[in-house]
């Protein structure tokens, strides 16, 4: 068993349908349940964004803000982490036109530091068709999990990100500038080869965490793939380099950068039947997905001493009696918060007083 | 509508944009300033109006000054043979600050950017490159931030150097990763000036 990590206050100020909520939670699972827009996904896409990036729904700040008068948000939280107490806050005023705000223990800091305190993941309905839509949902996915072993990542994704646009922006004006183009070329290949090696092992460790384990939920046996990106025994700097040279007038002419780890892709098969997850039954699909979440959760157990959140939106509702148990049995085991939603209280019957239940009225009653 | 005369409106306005001031401060600091007529706001009219007059960037360095060479170029003591080369006048008035350094400086303005529409020119990189062909200049160090930009310009600017017959280092891996000079403490900065390295 590791040490706790887990939300033990929330706070959410007009953040969508919540013009005030206000709850402390004691460390077990949480259950919400409550009718269809009561708010349930609202709160936990508010817990998401106490992690880098934008969110489970990867909404824009303005869609968030409660209307009918959207003058912008704010979501504070108390984690009770191995370091201790933390405070983290994310806010944005629309009225000044600023920027979102981050801060921990009252400092501002960058999204990158959000991963350093805690370690969030999560799967929601829109997920379901993660294995048979493009790859640029399951390369978000990867990456995510990969942030949650490695809090790193989000650093080298951004400046790999950012180099890119730069090198694609110089290339659309026509400015073959050769020795900009290095500068651009040197870093995409430098962080480009971090996030490959990064991607990698978290394969690996995904490998692993389900190889010891009994679950109740199928052995997903993955890889990263894709032709456009490099692989981890080919990641020699000068070469990266040099085929990103040789392409510029390839890429000027696409319009982007065709070769690098964006255009990589996860790839999966339902282990005890050799089946690649696409072509697996629905139920299947989002079992493969639970599996591979809690092997993730798992790992991270195992690896770090900080375990992660889990925000399972809708999962209950579509498990039969008895995965569902197995789901909140592994949940309990691994001691991690996990955040799940669902209509009514039945979902959850069989946790008990294993999990805390937080009931939310129907929309059209008095707010929270 | 506001009860407030539209010349102290404009004030708070103008105030509020000031970095670390909001609206709410910058009310505060107005009401602050209009007690205190004699002693504040009247030495700082003027003092606004006279650097609003004489400051100009400096037609060597781009730092901020009074006249048309600031006091660090025109000053004969100072080490002719170093030039440090920085992204924003702030890292410059941070650099002096820690008593670090006691050469020249090459005030960028930016950082090379094609999403902003920031190039080589914008930054005076060709000028730079001129200063660094003197014969009595033997080093440039570049003291820019560790951000991606930040090094694609450190990149742009070696690469540039390159046919100048000078030494060309940065600073120490210690500056954080899009850690501005200007916020660093003194003693970091010396620090990491002490353990450049050449690129
Ligand atoms: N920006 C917003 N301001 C106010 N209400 C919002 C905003 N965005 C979504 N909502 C409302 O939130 C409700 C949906 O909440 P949600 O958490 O998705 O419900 P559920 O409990 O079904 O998961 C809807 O009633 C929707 O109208
Ligand atoms: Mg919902
Ligand atoms: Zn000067």
């Amino acid at each position: 068993m590791s040490d706790t990590c887990f939300i033990k206050a929330l706070d959410l100020r007009r953040f969508r349908s919540h013009v005030a909520f206000s709850r402390s939670f004691d460390g077990r699972p949480v259950a919400i349940f409550g009718p269809n827009g009561a708010g349930k996904t609202n709160i936990i896409e508010a817990i998401s964004l106490l992690s880098p990036g934008r969110g489970l729904r990867a909404a824009k700040s303005e869609d968030m803000a409660g209307r009918p008068d959207p003058i912008g948000w704010a979501i504070r939280a108390t984690a009770d982490t191995v370091d201790g107490e933390r405070e983290l806050a994310v806010s944005i005023d629309l009225r000044t036109g600023g920027r979102r705000k981050l801060t921990v223990d009252e400092a501002p800091v960058g999204q990158a530091a959000l991963g350093e305190v805690l370690r969030i993941l999560w799967l929601t309905p829109a997920m379901d068709r993660l294995w048979i839509e493009g790859a640029s949902e399951r390369r978000r996915f990867l990456d995510r999990t990969t942030l949650a072993f490695d809090p790193k990542h989000a650093e080298r994704s951004a400046a790999y990100e950012r180099a890119m646009r730069e090198r694609n922006r110089l290339l659309k004006e026509g400015v073959f500038d050769p020795s900009w183009l290095d500068a651009l070329e040197a870093q995409m290949a430098e962080h480009g080869a971090q996030i490959v090696i990064a991607r990698s092992k978290t394969v690996d460790r995904l490998r692993d965490a389900q190889e010891g384990a009994s679950s109740a939920f199928p052995r997903a046996d993955i890889a990263v793939v894709g032709e456009d990106s490099p692989a981890v025994d080919d990641l020699d700097a000068t070469q990266y380099r040099q085929r990103l040279a040789d392409s510029r007038r390839r890429d000027a002419a696409a319009g982007r950068t065709l070769f690098g780890p964006h255009r990589g892709d996860l790839e999966a098969i339902y282990k005890e039947k050799s089946m690649p997850a696409r072509e697996c039954s629905t139920g299947e699909q989002k079992a493969l997905l639970i599996s591979l979440v809690l092997a993730t959760a798992r790992g991270i157990c195992a690896e770090i001493s900080a375990p992660p959140i889990l925000l399972l939106d809708e999962v209950a509702a579509h498990l039969d009696e008895g995965r569902r148990a197995s789901l909140y049995d592994e949940i309990v085991d691994l001691g991690v918060q996990a955040w799940m939603t669902g209509t009514g209280p039945e979902l959850f019957t069989a946790l008990g007083s294993r999990a805390e239940m937080l009931e939310l009225a129907s929309p059209d009653s008095v707010a929270d | 509508m506001s009860q407030t005369a539209p010349e102290i409106e404009e004030l708070i306005r103008l105030l509020g944009k000031l970095p670390g001031l909001g609206p709410r401060s910058a009310r505060r600091a107005v009401l602050h300033l209009a007690r205190r007529r004699e002693q504040l706001l009247q030495p700082l009219a003027t003092a606004l109006a006279e650097v609003a007059e004489k400051a100009r960037p400096c037609a060597i360095c781009g730092n901020v000054d009074i006249g048309e060479i600031c006091n660090v170029c025109a000053d004969p003591d100072r080490d002719p043979s170093t030039l440090c080369v920085v992204e924003e006048v702030g890292d410059l008035w941070a650099m002096e600050r820690a008593g670090a350094f006691r050469g020249r400086y090459h005030v960028l303005g930016g950082v090379l950017s094609a999403l902003d529409g920031v190039g080589p020119e914008e930054l005076r990189i060709p000028f730079l490159v001129e200063r660094a062909r003197a014969p009595e200049v033997t080093e440039v160090v570049l003291a820019l931030n560790a951000t991606v930009d930040g090094q694609t310009t450190a990149h742009v600017i070696a690469e540039a150097l390159s046919g100048a017959d000078v030494r060309v280092t940065s600073l120490a891996k210690g500056v954080p990763v899009g850690g501005e000079l200007d916020y660093l403490d003194d003693g970091t900065i010396s620090a990491a000036l002490g353990a450049r390295r050449e690129i």
